[in-house]
């Protein structure tokens, strides 16, 4: 049970879940959660295979410095919500179809 | 000599100038501008009358003053003045009538709206004439010719109102162009044989032969052909009666006195050349006009149409003479007959202005110029009667006058012509003729006009009154020129004009044509008879002397005759309206047809009309419905045929080479709309295709 595949199930079942709740979701929370969720399971994949692999701690750096990131986007992104919400009066995403032909 | 000249042919130009532009501002329409111009042109040819051609007393008598108007090349056009005899005399006759007229025109055209314009038209009419008279050119004289034409038209058409008019002004205006292209085409063949227009030149080319036989004589009847339609000879006449339409001082200046005197002048100047052929037509034409028109003014009532149909007999009478040769006969008969029709026609204005006058007070629309309205006038206008009666005795032929000298000697050389040619003896009888006729219905006309009772009541009769002696001034000058001692001074012999200054100063010229020798003449044919062959002076001697006789026995018998023909036409005129013994009314109807004819001018506006006229019309719609129906129906076919080309083209440039490129536009945009589709703006849509793409790479990477 303790084995990579294991893992690898997992993080793609997170990635899946991530990518399903951005796709469906209307409001921008919710998406900027599903955000979260794809970059998570990218940051389990790397722990696992840290684990799993040769023994480096390489992988367990890239998941720290992925964590990151996500808090600055996060930070970035309600940064924009905000902002659509003023433009539109609501932060549902599909209101956000300005850039279109 | 040259200045004077100038003077006299520049003076009614400038005075026209003036008057046209100005008179309506100048006080009395600047009449007196006019008056001025033509007297101090009267003193002027009469200084040159006295001095040069009386100071002179030469027959060869003659200044040129020319100079080069055009050149080409090396040929120059000269233009110029000639002063002959000739010139200087028609000078005094157009300047004295002239001046008479304008003085009479102060008084007859008193009140009349274009009072100005009228004397600028006079004025330009004399410049026209005097220039005429001048010119010493062919091209010149057509020129001045023309310039005349045109004021004839002016004064004719005067009062355009009037429909009559105007369609006489234009009746005349056409009528002289037919006549002038003939002229120009004889000018042309002049032209053409001897390189020159100029009198003196064209006569010494025909004396040398370069231009002879049946060409000069052609050249001849077609200037002929321009004297026809100025002089109004038959068959050009039609004109001159329906000129009457204008003022009568017009008529008694352009369409009796000098005018239609030009005709007879330009044969007269181009006597010397005209072949023996030409001359016989010339002659023809003539005695036939003379008692064409004859017959015609028996039957008028209006009298400017008798008067005017006897200018034309009369001028037919000039005509004749110059076709006969009796050369001085014909240019005397030009110039006493200008001073007692001139003085007829105004007497007739002086008796139209007084009936008018009459007519206007009771209020009668009757026409002012028929004489059955008239009569008795002799009581109330003894001026006009005695001058008008003067007048009338010259044109009769009454012995003691001026016209008889003149008409006798055109009758004694005509009778001269036919002894010589007994086969021509057509034309004196035709001038006898004439001349009975003519004591007939001018003796006529006085009776009618003058004589018995006023035939518009004794209420009408209280109206009537001398005319004012700005008018009857001119009447009685022009009257007492009628007499015979002015014309045969200093001889006085009061039945032929021989020996008179007129007979010495204008002999008959030379006739060149008979010079050259290529024309064997009927007069130098009868030298045959002779025994001995004659040398050419002899020859020529022999037969001026057997012409001179032959002249002379003309002369005699001419004048018994004319005084008979002249007295029994007074004293028939005299028995049928004077005693009303013969009853005018029964031989009306005893002549029938010829009596109609008489009155109906012999049909000849009813046969141009139907010919001429009708025949130009037809002629007109013929080229006019060639011109609509073909000649446009073509343009409009090529029309059709390219609005069709330019239907197709159209419709293919639409449809196919639009379809092509909207077809394009339409594969880009429909291809355009469907990518488009695809770009909703929609984050989550985005997502989704990347997905979709990131699946199929897999799924190829796998599989």
């Amino acid at each position: 049970m303790n084995n990579l595949t294991t893992y690898l199930a997992i993080s793609a079942a997170l990635f899946l879940l991530g990518v399903l709740a951005m796709m469906t979701r209307k409001s921008a929370v919710s998406v900027l959660m599903g955000v979260e969720l794809v970059l998570n399971a990218g940051g389990l994949n790397f722990v696992a295979f840290s684990r799993f692999g040769n023994g480096s701690l390489n992988g367990q750096a890239a998941a720290l410095f992925i964590m990151i990131i996500a808090a600055a986007e996060a930070a970035v992104a309600l940064a924009i919500f905000l902002n659509l919400y003023r433009l539109k009066a609501s932060a549902e995403v599909d209101k956000a179809d300005t850039l279109q032909w | 000599m040259l200045g004077l000249a100038l003077y006299i042919l520049l003076a009614p130009l400038v005075a026209f100038t003036i008057v046209i532009f100005f008179g309506r501002k100048l006080p009395r329409g600047g009449d007196f501008i006019s008056l001025f111009a033509i007297w101090s042109g009267l003193a002027a040819s009469l200084y040159l009358f006295f001095t040069q051609m009386l100071g002179h007393y030469d027959p060869a008598f003659a200044l040129s003053y020319r100079f080069d108007w055009v050149t080409w090349g090396t040929y120059k056009l000269n233009i110029g003045i000639a002063i002959d005899n000739m010139s200087m005399m028609m000078l005094v006759v157009v300047t004295l009538v002239s001046s008479l007229v304008h003085l009479f025109s102060v008084g007859y055209m008193k009140g009349d709206p274009k009072y100005h314009r009228f004397f600028s038209f006079l004025s330009f009419f004399s410049f026209s004439m005097i220039g005429l008279v001048l010119a010493d050119n062919l091209l010149i004289i057509y020129a001045f010719w023309e310039l005349v034409g045109l004021s004839s038209y002016l004064l004719i058409g005067f009062w355009h109102e009037k429909d009559s008019a105007s369609n006489a002004a234009k009746k005349a205006f056409v009528t002289n162009r037919v006549g002038d292209a003939g002229m120009l085409i004889g000018m042309l063949i002049c032209f053409t044989a001897l390189g020159t227009l100029n009198l003196v030149e064209l006569k010494d080319g025909v004396a040398q032969g370069h231009l002879a036989g049946g060409l000069l004589t052609a050249a001849g009847i077609l200037l002929f052909m321009g004297a026809v339609g100025k002089s109004a000879q038959f068959p050009l006449h039609v004109w001159l009666p329906d000129a009457m339409e204008g003022p009568t001082p017009v008529s008694a200046l352009i369409h009796a006195a000098t005018m239609v005197a030009a005709g007879v002048y330009l044969v007269a100047r181009l006597f010397p050349i005209l072949t023996p052929d030409a001359s016989l037509v010339i002659a023809y034409v003539g005695g036939f006009t003379a008692i064409f028109a004859a017959t015609i003014a028996v039957a008028q009532n209006d009298i400017k149409r008798v008067l005017a149909y006897s200018t034309v007999s009369q001028l037919g009478y000039m005509v004749m003479a110059l076709g006969t040769g009796a050369f001085t006969a014909g240019f005397f008969h030009l110039v006493t007959h200008a001073m007692f029709k001139a003085c007829l026609f105004l007497g007739s204005g002086s008796i139209i202005f007084a009936m008018h006058h009459v007519l206007h007070n009771i209020h009668s629309h009757d026409d002012a110029q028929d004489m059955r309205n008239m009569g008795g006038l002799k009581k109330y206008m003894p001026v006009t009667f005695w001058t008008f009666l003067i007048a009338t005795t010259a044109l009769a032929g009454v012995p003691f006058t001026s016209g008889f000298l003149s008409k006798d000697a055109i009758l004694g050389g005509t009778l001269a012509f036919a002894m010589e040619h007994p086969k021509h003896w057509l034309l004196p009888a035709f001038g006898f003729a004439a001349a009975g006729l003519t004591a007939f219905y001018m003796f006529r006309l006085v009776y009618l006009t003058f004589y018995g009772t006023f035939r518009k009541g004794s209420e009408a009769e209280s109206h009537l009154h001398e005319s004012p002696r700005v008018m009857t001034v001119p009447l009685i000058v022009l009257a007492s020129l009628s007499i015979f001692f002015f014309y045969a001074a200093p001889a006085f012999n009061p039945t032929t004009p021989a020996g008179g200054w007129f007979a010495t100063l204008f002999p008959t010229p030379e006739n060149v044509t008979l010079a050259s020798g290529r024309y064997v003449s009927p007069a130098s044919s009868r030298l045959g008879d002779e025994a001995v062959e004659p040398t050419a002076e002899h020859a020529s001697g022999t037969e001026a002397l057997h012409s001179a006789h032959l002249e002379h026995l003309a002369h005699n018998w001419a004048m018994l005759i004319s005084i008979l023909v002249a007295g029994l036409g007074i004293w028939i005129a005299t028995l049928a309206y004077y005693k009303w013994k013969i009853d005018p009314e029964k031989w009306r109807l005893r002549f029938g047809v010829a009596y109609r004819g008489m009155y109906n001018k012999w049909w000849c506006d009813e046969v141009y009309k139907a010919t001429a006229i009708n025949g130009t019309l037809g002629l007109s719609k013929g080229l006019a419905w060639f011109d609509g129906a073909i000649l446009d129906g073509i343009v409009n076919g090529s029309a059709t045929v390219t609005r069709l080309f330019s239907t197709v083209q159209g419709w293919f440039d639409n449809k196919v080479v639009d379809g092509l490129v909207n077809l394009t536009a339409m594969v880009v945009g429909f291809w355009a709309h469907f990518v488009r589709s695809f770009q909703t703006g929609q984050v989550q849509r985005y997502l989704l295709y990347t997905l979709a793409g990131v699946g199929i790479v897999i799924i190829l990477v796998v599989i």
